[in-house]
């Protein structure tokens, strides 16, 4: 009975799915209503998450379930992208004529899975959480589903995120078969020798997890599915996903196999360098905003990789920062995209952005903001961001990756400087409609606030983090 | 000292800046005068910072220090003799910028003084930081203004500008910046002053120095990373010309004796034929460029590399005549380019034209012009009476101190810069007068005069009389190179052991 206590989150979230799905359905036009309520409903199971206590490691169901600050830091963070995701895009849904019950329930039943995934200490366990997400997303890839677009992009993600699933499952597989257990604590304690087999199985998984946060060189799937799905769906790809998926890199790697270091460090080391390099490069020649976000995507995820490949408290720390971070500012970026819309249609090449100064300067400067800080220049918070990572990386005098990483970054700055030049160089078109939700304008001031003050106060948010310790 | 003199220095033009960014009227003169009034107010801050400033030591001053970075990093500020000369010049040079985008800028004037006023804060920020991460905090964020000055209100090539002057600093920077880091886990701290007590082991030195070099060179700009000067300052507005040339260049050579030298005189030491020989090529190298081009503006640039060459020069021939020498170039540089950038900018205004072959005989029409005109060309050149001399001076005495064959070759330079910027004169201003559209344009506006006499006066007072600069940097330059042979000689001889 206690450990139902503790997963009260869990419970509440899942009970509230099946009772929007049931209200749903019984209630005519209720979509506004059951939209509302989700949001409101992922509120409460934050609070019910704050609830627990933080500081303390409880294991539950014999290891399975593990509930610690690691976890509940990336749990209130994907709750709160998930209700940003939800408050900001209800016009964008209206519009798109794509405004029923089954969005928001979906997005509550990926949440779920993620939730799983991220207090998940057995491959089981995780494994239920992974497909849970996966299944909802790929319904919501192709959410709208009279485009062609959309519906291709569901199919994509599905058949080579299925396949992923099944390299991961397959490494499962030989891990458990060659330590005897699916308990990560378990088959860290059973870690006295180093098997070929145990290799292989890390090295499937790895893959598998890579496809899901879509790190070269398993990345082919994320621009044609962030281009062909819906916007608002496409923000929750881009932040959310990623923040689960990362917590199982990090318990993965240093809860069961963190003796073998030696083993799975050059293969993160690689996909990180692969990440920052080719996320930098092919980005330059983009001209659709949905397709660049997917490729500087791959390329953070590079640098959240990078604070991962170090081996320490302070690399892992370093990458939550990089994640939160980069939440914030994806947020800041996809507000400014739900805001590009006129006579009720939304544009999303590069080229609509011209002149963008001269008729909505206000817009224009938070994403002057937001991009000079994707690109990482000092003062805004993506430097701090990056500046974290390679304090850590350089710690461990892991000069080769810091020098590549850094130089990526001027790679990268190029295409962020293309937006802006756009923006405020060129000529102006005609102008967007300024009749956004108050939930558009808050996310996106408050992004963009938080971004430029975060020099301010730099050491909050390392604070909060540096209680994360899992070695 | 508790009242926060330097952080007040360095927030006070931002705070102008949200006055402007909440103002309603784009386009008015109210905003011009906020702008004026803050940066002002900053000069006069400085000035008295100057006279409060005690220069019989070289101990760092008005030291602030505040928890940042919980447990790595403080915001720390303070001025030396060094940094106080630079300050002082960044905030005189702003208010002057200011008033001349009065004849210059019409579009989106509000945005372009939003960009000085930060741009300002950032640079003073530069020269008053105590740490090495604050220093790069400062450093960078400067690209993001000049970025949106350049290309926004620039010429026709201004996005290529803009770009190639954004990614060259960057490229140059991020380097420094894992030197930086390094730094921060080989000696424990990033703070200077305790970096200059500590010292740096010697097997790390000379990749760090390297690694500052690049961001250095890339600013100095020193051959052959120069290239993205000329394209910047042709394309930028005259303001930002001005900001460009007589501030944000001057960052790299305080760098170069703040740090290189401060941190690393093993390195130093090293590498000190690779900066003479870049610097000698810069120097020559770039007047005969200067003497070549046709674009005035780009002539005044080449000259800015070749100048920047003998300020590198002079700071690595590491003996007091030259390093003092390298400050008042840099100070004198600072006054006479920017001065020579608004007399380009003051024709560019009435003939929309910066190629020398458009003007000729300018001294019948312009007579006030051409006298301040030949002023600020003969300051560039050197004639003694003018700080241009000085500095220059005093460089090549301390290269003949170090080096007879550098310090004649040098010399050279100085023959060249006499001969491009008298020919730039007798094509612009003397000669016949060929162009009939010059006939119409005015002399010298009010505004423009004032611009020009308060740089002129300064020109001609430290040529004659160089004391007050000499004195307050003199102790400072002194101690500083006490530092560096003494850390020289005891790193030596632990070598030898």
């Amino acid at each position: 009975m206690n450990n139902l206590n503790f997963i009260s989150p869990e419970i509440f979230i899942s009970l509230s799915i099946m009772f929007l799905l049931i209200l749903g359905v019984f209630k005519k036009n209720s979509s506004n209503l059951i939209h509302n309520l989700s949001i409101g409903l992922l509120l409460i199971t934050g609070i019910l998450i704050l609830n627990n206590p933080l500081d303390e490691k409880i294991t539950l169901f014999e290891g399975s379930y593990i509930i610690d600050y690691l976890s509940s830091f990336m749990k209130i963070l994907t709750i709160l992208g998930g209700a940003f995701a939800l408050s900001i895009s209800t016009k964008y849904l209206k519009l798109s004529k794509i405004f029923l019950i089954e969005y928001p329930i979906l997005i509550l039943c990926s949440i779920l899975g993620m939730i799983v995934m991220i207090s998940s200490n057995d491959l089981m366990v995780f494994y239920v959480g992974l497909e849970l997400q996966s299944l909802a997303l790929y319904v919501l890839a192709s959410f709208n589903r009279d485009q062609l677009k959309s519906s291709e992009s569901g199919l994509k993600y599905f058949v080579l995120s299925a396949l992923s699933s099944g390299l991961l499952l397959y490494g499962c597989s030989l891990i458990y078969g060659f330590s005897g257990s699916t308990n990560f604590v378990i088959i860290g304690e059973k870690m006295t020798s180093t098997h070929y087999g145990l290799t292989f199985g890390i090295v499937f998984i790895l893959v598998g997890l890579a496809f899901k946060i879509s790190a070269v060189p398993f990345h082919m799937w994320a621009p044609d599915v962030y281009e062909g799905s819906p916007t608002s769906v496409t923000l929750f790809f881009s932040i959310v996903p990623k923040v689960a998926a990362l917590t199982v890199f990090i318990r993965f790697l240093y809860v069961p196999f963190v003796n073998l270091i030696d083993q799975w460090q050059p293969i993160i080391i690689f996909l990180s360098i692969a990440s920052m390099i080719f996320g930098a490069v092919a980005a330059i020649g983009q001209n659709n905003l949905k397709r660049l976000v997917a490729y500087s995507s791959i390329g953070h995820i590079g640098y959240a990789l990078a604070g991962l490949s170090v081996g320490t408290n302070e690399g892992i720390q370093s990458s939550v920062v990089y994640i939160s971070i980069y939440l914030i500012m994806n947020l800041g970026l996809f507000s400014c995209l739900l805001m590009m819309k006129r006579n009720d249609q939304y544009f999303e090449t590069i080229d609509d952005l011209s002149g963008l100064s001269k008729n909505h300067p206000v817009l224009s400067l938070s994403l002057l903001v937001i991009l000079f800080s994707l690109a990482g220049i000092p003062p805004l918070a993506g430097f701090f961001a990056k500046f974290y990572i390679f304090k850590s990386v350089i710690e461990q005098s892991m000069y080769f990756l810091a020098i590549v990483g850094l130089l990526s970054t001027v790679i990268a700055a190029f295409y962020y400087l293309r937006i802006i030049k756009v923006i405020y160089f060129d000529e102006e078109k005609e102008k967007y409609d300024t009749d956004h939700s108050i939930w558009l304008k808050i996310s996106l001031t408050s992004s963009t606030l938080l971004i430029l003050l975060y020099f301010i106060f730099p050491s909050k948010l390392v604070e909060i983090v540096s209680r994360i310790n899992i070695i | 000292m508790n009242f926060p003199i330097l952080s007040s220095l360095i927030l006070l033009p931002t705070i102008g800046a949200l006055f402007l960014l909440f103002s309603k009227d784009k386009n008015s003169n109210t905003g011009k005068y906020v702008a004026l009034f803050t940066s002002f107010v900053n000069f006069l801050i400085s000035i008295y910072l100057w006279y409060l400033f005690d220069p019989t030591t070289s101990s760092f001053q008005f030291i602030e220090d505040r928890e940042w970075l919980k447990g790595f990093i403080n915001y720390k500020v303070g001025i030396d003799g060094i940094s106080i000369l630079f300050i002082i010049l960044t905030t005189l040079i702003t208010p002057l910028c200011i008033i001349s985008v009065n004849n210059t800028i019409k579009d989106r004037l509000r945005d372009f003084l939003i960009a000085i006023l930060v741009m300002e804060s950032l640079m003073i920020g530069v020269f008053c930081s105590l740490d090495l991460v604050v220093f790069y905090l400062f450093f960078e964020a400067g690209l993001i203004p000049m970025f949106l000055i350049i290309g926004i209100w620039g010429g026709a090539r201004r996005v290529y500008s803009a770009f190639k002057f954004f990614l060259y600093t960057l490229l140059g920077s991020v380097l420094m910046l894992v030197a930086i880091i390094s730094i921060y886990w080989t000696a424990g701290t990033t703070d200077i002053i305790q970096l200059y007590e500590l010292g740096i082991d010697t097997e790390y030195q000379n990749l760090l120095w390297l690694a500052f070099f690049s961001s250095f060179a890339v600013k100095t700009p020193m051959w052959p990373v120069h290239t993205w000067l000329p394209d910047a300052h042709v394309e930028a507005p005259t303001a930002g010309s001005v900001l460009l040339a007589a501030i944000l260049l001057k960052m790299a050579g305080y760098g170069f004796i703040r740090f290189s030298l401060g941190l690393f005189p093993v390195a130093s030491e090293l590498f000190t034929p690779l900066v003479y020989s870049l610097s000698l090529i810069a120097i020559i190298y770039a007047s005969l460029v200067a003497l070549m081009q046709e674009d005035m503006k780009k002539l005044i640039a080449y000259s800015s590399v070749a100048h920047m060459g003998f300020v590198t020069l002079g700071i690595f021939t590491i003996t007091q005549q030259g390093i003092e020498g390298s400050i008042i170039q840099m100070i004198s540089h600072g006054l006479v380019s920017a001065a020579l950038f608004l007399c380009v900018g003051v024709v560019y205004d009435r003939m929309h034209s910066r190629l020398i072959k458009t003007y000729g005989g300018l001294v019948t029409i312009m007579p006030k012009y051409s006298i301040l005109f030949m002023l600020f060309t003969l300051a560039a050149l050197g004639l003694p009476g003018t700080s241009g001399f000085i500095g220059e001076f005093l460089i090549l005495m301390g290269a003949f101190k170090d080096n007879f064959l550098i310090a004649v070759i040098a010399s050279f330079g100085v023959i060249f810069g006499a001969a491009y910027m008298l020919w730039l004169y007798r094509r612009v201003v003397f000669g016949n007068l060929m162009n009939k559209d010059l006939l119409k344009i005015p002399d010298l506006n009010n505004s423009e005069k004032f611009i020009l006499w308060c740089l002129a006066i300064p020109v001609l007072f430290f040529g004659f009389y160089p004391e007050p600069l000499i004195n307050t940097i003199e102790v400072s330059v002194k101690d500083l190179i006490e530092m560096y042979s003494f850390n020289l000689n005891m790193e030596m001889t632990e070598a030898k052991k």
